[in-house]
């Protein structure tokens, strides 16, 4: 029988932190600027210009270890990464090597973080992924590759970059999706990161090995590089995964390398093969002095924002939805705000979710807009729930004024004032209607009175067509019944 | 740590190439450089924390806020080669 062989995952995950200057000057941050506007002799890497740690990045970090659970040192340092490369013209990137800002703690990883398709076969429910730690350091510049030349622009370089190294502890490409969209959630949520992986606002390195089924030892590690989607890192594992276990099955061998992936081929290539261990020969950055992150944890404690998990839970608790409805809502937390802003104006929490999980979530994604793009407002949707709710207008017309809203961002007492929608609630004229429409059908009255009670649901519809659907089906049922009764 | 010390090894790291009669002469010139410092071994510091820093002081911060420095043509005034406001450099095979 053939092997069976298991992939062993780690991830190397690169974040932009939203600070609004570079992580060791006061240079803007700002994505899309013209080439080297954005630079000073600290990031050009000048001789004698020295670096000044920037502190709100340094409070971010520590927020982020903070939602991921890890244990925040009291005291790090920086540390000088030595190598040669035209991104980074001091020769060294300042970086942290043993003492980092966080070590240890995990990414939970929620039956919505995983790829639709692998919902519903979830090898690992309520999985933690385990983190080795969370350090800090400068981004490099941006290398653009001409035919004969390269180009670079330093706005990028000394940026704030965080890197969040995880534990081999990743089992299959679903897990590394899993993982990724978890993370980057919490990233948002903390408002760290925007964390776009196309925008390069995040990026990831994979480290993957297979191993025959019983055996322990780790297999060789291949490296993938130049992932920009979350979809793309699962396409990438699972061809390497594949690629790796076909060498082994024919009796080849694997030499440790560093692999590209290709997503228009659907292929990984090889970039280099790693020849030695890299002699980076750090040391502590003699120009920065440590950080005591003591005095500013208290603050940053304080801003710790309750995560998708704990809002889930709370969803449940407190408006009785389903724990799918939390879990949808609380994936996005401008979502999740949108909602709870609704919440506040209606008794129905629970048609409320539907709303927003079915009406407003299709609508907005056949528009291709987001949460915060959407016309209708939080409360302009609770109003349109409590006259739905009160009578006024009935579900179907609901819907009908909900699409009013959308495109206008009207609110919906001026639609359905507009429209002349008000539900008939006068009695009269219900009851003329109602006589009207057992006068025409003779047969289901007569189908009715022998028994078969079902009837009544006929007679009522052609009520409703009768009043251009503007009878209150309630009423409507009432009178029948007494009629006929 | 003299002894194991090896100049081809730190040559190639600082990307320097190094003919035969120069190699053997910072052989020895850096390994005397090395036993020199060596001497600091003899000092007991049993009773000293290990550190990297002389201030004695943490925490020396700058608030979040920019500001602006060099035009990109001022930042390339410099540079041997550029166009379209970038440095130019040879080739980069990634």
């Amino acid at each position: 029988m053939a092997t069976r062989y298991i992939p062993t995952i780690g991830l190397e995950v690169h974040v932009q932190l939203k600070t609004r200057s570079k992580m060791f000057c006061g240079c803007p941050v700002e994505y899309g600027a013209e080439p080297n506007s954005h630079t000073c002799p600290v990031c050009l890497g000048y001789p004698g210009a020295l670096p000044v740690m920037n502190e709100t990045a340094l409070r971010m970090t520590a927020l982020t270890g903070l939602m991921l659970n890890c244990k925040i040192a009291e005291v790090c340092k920086f540390d000088r990464k030595n190598y040669f490369y035209p991104d980074m013209p001091k020769n060294y990137q300042i970086s942290q090597y043993d003492r980092p800002i966080c070590e240890e703690g995990g990414v939970p990883l929620h039956d919505l973080a995983y790829p639709k398709d692998a919902q519903k076969a979830i090898q690992h429910p309520g999985k933690i992924v385990k983190l080795v730690r969370i350090h800090l350091e400068e981004d490099v510049a941006k290398s653009t590759h001409f035919e004969t030349s390269t180009g670079i622009d330093f706005n990028r370089a000394g940026t704030p970059l965080m890197e969040i190294v995880s534990e081999p502890d990743i089992d299959s490409p679903e897990e590394a999706f899993a993982y990724l969209s978890a993370l980057q959630q919490i990233l948002v949520y903390g408002g760290v990161s925007d964390a776009d992986m196309e925008k390069g606002q995040m990026r990831c390195d994979c480290n993957v090995s297979v191993r025959p089924e019983g055996t322990t030892e780790l297999g060789t590690k291949i490296e993938i590089k130049n992932m920009n989607t979350i979809s793309g890192v699962r396409r990438a594992l699972a061809f390497e995964i594949e690629r790796q276990i076909e060498v082994l099955s024919k009796g080849g061998s694997l030499a440790q390398e560093t692999r590209r992936w290709d997503d228009g081929l659907g292929q990984t290539s090889l970039m280099r093969i790693k020849e030695s261990a890299h002699d980076y020969r750090y040391f502590p950055e003699p120009d920065l002095l440590p950080v005591d992150t003591r005095v500013f944890m208290e603050e940053v404690r304080k801003q710790r924002p309750e995560l998708p998990a704990e809002k889930r839970e709370r969803f449940v608790q407190s408006y009785g939805i389903t724990d799918y409805d939390a879990a949808v809502l609380a994936a996005d937390r401008a979502l999740a705000d949108y909602f709870e802003l609704a919440a506040r104006g209606t008794s129905k929490p629970k048609a409320l979710a539907n709303w927003i999980l079915n009406d407003l979530l299709s609508a907005l994604s056949d528009a291709g807009e987001t949460i915060r793009e959407c016309r209708v407002t939080a409360a302009q949707l609770a109003a349109l729930l409590s006259i739905i709710d009160s009578g006024t207008i009935n579900a179907g017309q609901g819907k009908a004024v909900f699409a009013d809203m959308l495109r206008t961002g009207k609110d919906a007492t001026v639609i359905v004032e507009e429209k002349g929608l008000k539900q008939e609630s006068d009695l009269g004229a219900i009851e003329a209607l109602c006589q009207k429409s057992i006068d025409a059908n003779p047969k289901a009255v007569e189908e009715y009175r022998g028994g078969k009670t079902a009837s009544i649901n006929f007679l009522k519809g052609q009520v409703m067509k009768l009043s251009q659907g503007k009878a209150n089906p309630a009423i409507v049922g009432e009178i029948l019944a007494r009629l006929l009764g | 740590m003299s002894a194991d010390f090896d100049v081809r090894h730190t040559a190639h790291l600082a990307r320097l190439e190094l003919s035969e009669a120069e190699a053997a002469k910072f052989q020895s010139q850096l390994s005397q450089i090395l036993s020199y410092v060596e001497q600091l071994k003899e000092v007991d510091v049993s009773g000293v924390d290990p550190t990297a820093q002389t201030a004695h002081t943490v925490n020396v911060f700058r608030q979040d806020a920019e500001r602006e420095w060099f035009t990109s043509e001022q930042a390339l005034a410099n540079a041997p080669r550029q166009a379209n406001h970038l440095f130019i450099v040879p080739k980069v095979i990634e």
